[in-house]
């Protein structure tokens, strides 16, 4: 259970955090033979920041209280690292995540909604997490909640039609309190996305869109708490982070080989990856 | 001769202001209850809900993908979202929404597909739900209504609000003559209601092809032949006892509903046919076709879905009976 603000933020143990994570994601996905290992690398540090750095308010032991600050995982291929954030975080034993994508287990490839305590959404088909975000501000408006809802976004979904419906609706109703973090790793499934479907100018369309846009090296803990802290500031708008990052972040072959997105590491690659994330 | 005339029915107005009506009347019932619009709230008549209730309408303008997911969002907040537009846009822009963020997380959100079917005539193919039931069919947790009349749309528009989980409900914008009287009547999700007794065949229909059914089993008195016709206005969950029952007791069953035959709602009624009580069918519905700009009176004549077409197929399926 974390109160927010309450704690004293300790870098260093988050990046220690970062890195328990990294080794379960990388335990999950390779006893699955499957699962996107290199997408859920690639946003770790937002997420520690986000469940471990005093930012969401949340009850583990009571996972839909109403007031909560809701997380939403848009990008859902990256579920192993969310389940193992929830694990992390108190939500349920972290022996239940050794069972992804396991026949009779809830850990689905991807998340679905309420299968899994504190999993907010059913998210895997791309660009669909912003909208839900949004619902659930105006919700809060009507429901006199003052919580605040943050949707992680991959680079990719945002080439979506989805995604601008939700970024012009979301200025349109001025949800201050929504705000969006996008994981900028450059790679989608089958290449870099300047090769594959440009999204450049990012940071321009979005502000174009009515959101108040920031920048941040999205591996960088302490960078990433304060953007989340300085937007808490930003009235009349949505907020944008844009998190630059590594696809595979943590361990140097998936670093340097994009083809590893959607794919789990052999047993060997696995050992090797275990050694590497350890010496870190 | 107007719809229903033959069988003594009496004229209504055009659907959708029915819906209006049943909204607002959920919203004052229920604080819980927000309505969301993809612009066409005068056309879906929300504008009563949105007028009255300015703080829990939302108009999310023209985009259907964002509109559903805001509203699961809503629902997600323990709000009774309805989410409203025409069933084709609704459905065919944001048939991955609705299937992910309210299918598949099973939530307590209300769809409504308004100008179903190819009633509503002038406007053209672009605009008619032709395929809706079907696409509705394909996503397992949703509990699908048709209504066939103003009676029938009051109190489903209010079972829809109550049931916990995901519904759709498929209106059209032509009247649809008044079939049950508001007091004697009685909509349960699942059952189909029997409103004509008969016992040489069955007609089975939903939404304004009760109506026809209705028309239809008079011509058919007539000529001696005494025809069931059963409302199946609850498509999911269906009411395989009552279709059952009407295998056995009657030995001949015709299907009729405004929408294409493939994945209608006819195949389904003959799967549970089928499984129970094997009997002769005949089916009135939409060929492989998309249909034109017309009046929907001879949108209705041309495409067959008339109570003349229900009774001539009704007379083919008799005779087949009797082998």
């Amino acid at each position: 259970m974390i109160d927010k603000m309450n704690t004293a933020i300790d870098i260093n143990k988050l990046n220690e955090i970062a890195k328990e994570l990294r080794l379960d994601i990388l335990e999950m996905t390779t006893k699955a033979g499957s699962g996107h290992p290199s997408s859920s690398w690639s946003s770790v540090e937002i997420l520690t920041a986000l469940y471990f750095g005093g930012i969401l308010n949340y009850r583990s032991d009571e996972p839909w209280w109403e007031e909560r600050d809701r997380f939403i995982m848009s990008k859902g291929h990256a579920a192993p690292l969310l389940y193992a954030v929830l694990a992390h975080a108190g939500y349920y034993d972290r022996e239940v995540l050794w069972r992804l994508r396991q026949i009779n287990s809830p850990v689905q490839g991807h998340p679905i909604q309420g299968m899994m305590p504190g999993v907010e959404a059913t998210t895997g088909s791309l660009g669909q997490g912003l909208s839900l975000g949004l619902g659930h501000i105006l919700g809060a408006r009507l429901n006199g909640l003052d919580y605040r809802v943050y949707v992680l976004l991959g680079d990719g979904e945002c080439e979506a039609g989805q995604i601008w419906e939700a970024a012009m609706a979301a200025a349109h109703f001025k949800a201050d309190h929504l705000t969006a973090i996008l994981d900028y790793n450059k790679y989608q499934e089958t290449g870099p996305i300047s090769r594959e479907m440009a999204l450049e100018p990012l940071a321009e369309k979005w502000r174009s869109f009515g959101w108040h846009v920031e920048e941040v090296d999205g591996h960088d803990i302490q960078a990433i708490l304060e953007k989340l802290q300085f937007i808490e500031q930003i009235n009349g708008c949505p907020s944008l982070i844009i998190a630059h990052t590594i696809k595979g972040k943590g361990v140097s072959f998936v670093e340097a080989d994009f083809t590893f997105h959607g794919r789990a590491l052999n047993p060997e690659q696995a050992e090797n990856a275990r050694e590497e994330l350890l010496c870190a | 001769m107007r719809l229903g005339e033959k069988a003594g029915l009496k004229p209504s107005k055009p659907m959708r202001d029915v819906f209006g009506e049943a909204l607002l009347e959920v919203c004052k019932q229920n604080p819980r209850v927000v309505v969301l619009d993809g612009d066409l709230s005068n056309s879906t008549k929300t504008e009563h809900v949105r007028h009255n209730f300015p703080d829990r309408f939302f108009n999310l303008g023209i985009a259907e993908s964002n509109l559903v997911g805001v509203g699961a969002g809503l629902a997600g907040c323990g709000f009774i979202p309805w989410i409203t537009s025409f069933s084709s846009f609704l459905l065919c822009n944001a048939y991955d929404q609705i299937r992910l963020a309210v299918a598949m997380s099973n939530i307590n959100a209300k769809i409504l597909g308004s100008h179903g079917g190819i009633t509503l005539g002038k406007d053209g193919p672009t605009q008619m739900g032709i395929e809706d039931l079907a696409l509705m069919g394909g996503l397992p947790t949703m509990t699908i209504l048709v209504p066939s009349d103003p009676v029938s749309m009051k109190a489903l528009v209010k079972a829809a609000t109550d049931h916990d989980g995901p519904v759709f409900l498929r209106s059209s914008r032509v009247p649809m003559p008044y079939i049950y009287s508001e007091n004697d009547s009685k909509f349960e999700i699942g059952k189909a209601n029997v409103i004509r007794e008969g016992n040489d065949l069955t007609i089975i229909g939903n939404g304004l092809m009760v109506t026809m059914a209705l028309d239809a089993a008079v011509m058919l008195a007539e000529e001696g032949i005494e025809a069931r016709v059963v409302d199946l206005f609850s498509i999911r969950p269906m009411d395989k006892e009552t279709i059952g029952k009407a295998a056995r007791e009657t030995g001949a069953i015709v299907c009729a509903e405004e929408h294409l035959l493939q994945g209608g709602v006819g195949s389904n009624v003959a799967r549970i046919t089928a499984e129970t009580y094997p009997v002769p069918m005949r089916f009135v519905g939409l060929p492989d076709v998309y249909v034109e700009s017309a009046d929907p009176y001879e949108l209705l004549e041309k495409y067959h879905l008339t109570a003349d077409d229900i009774a001539s197929v009704a007379r083919e399926v008799f005779a087949a009976k009797k082998g």
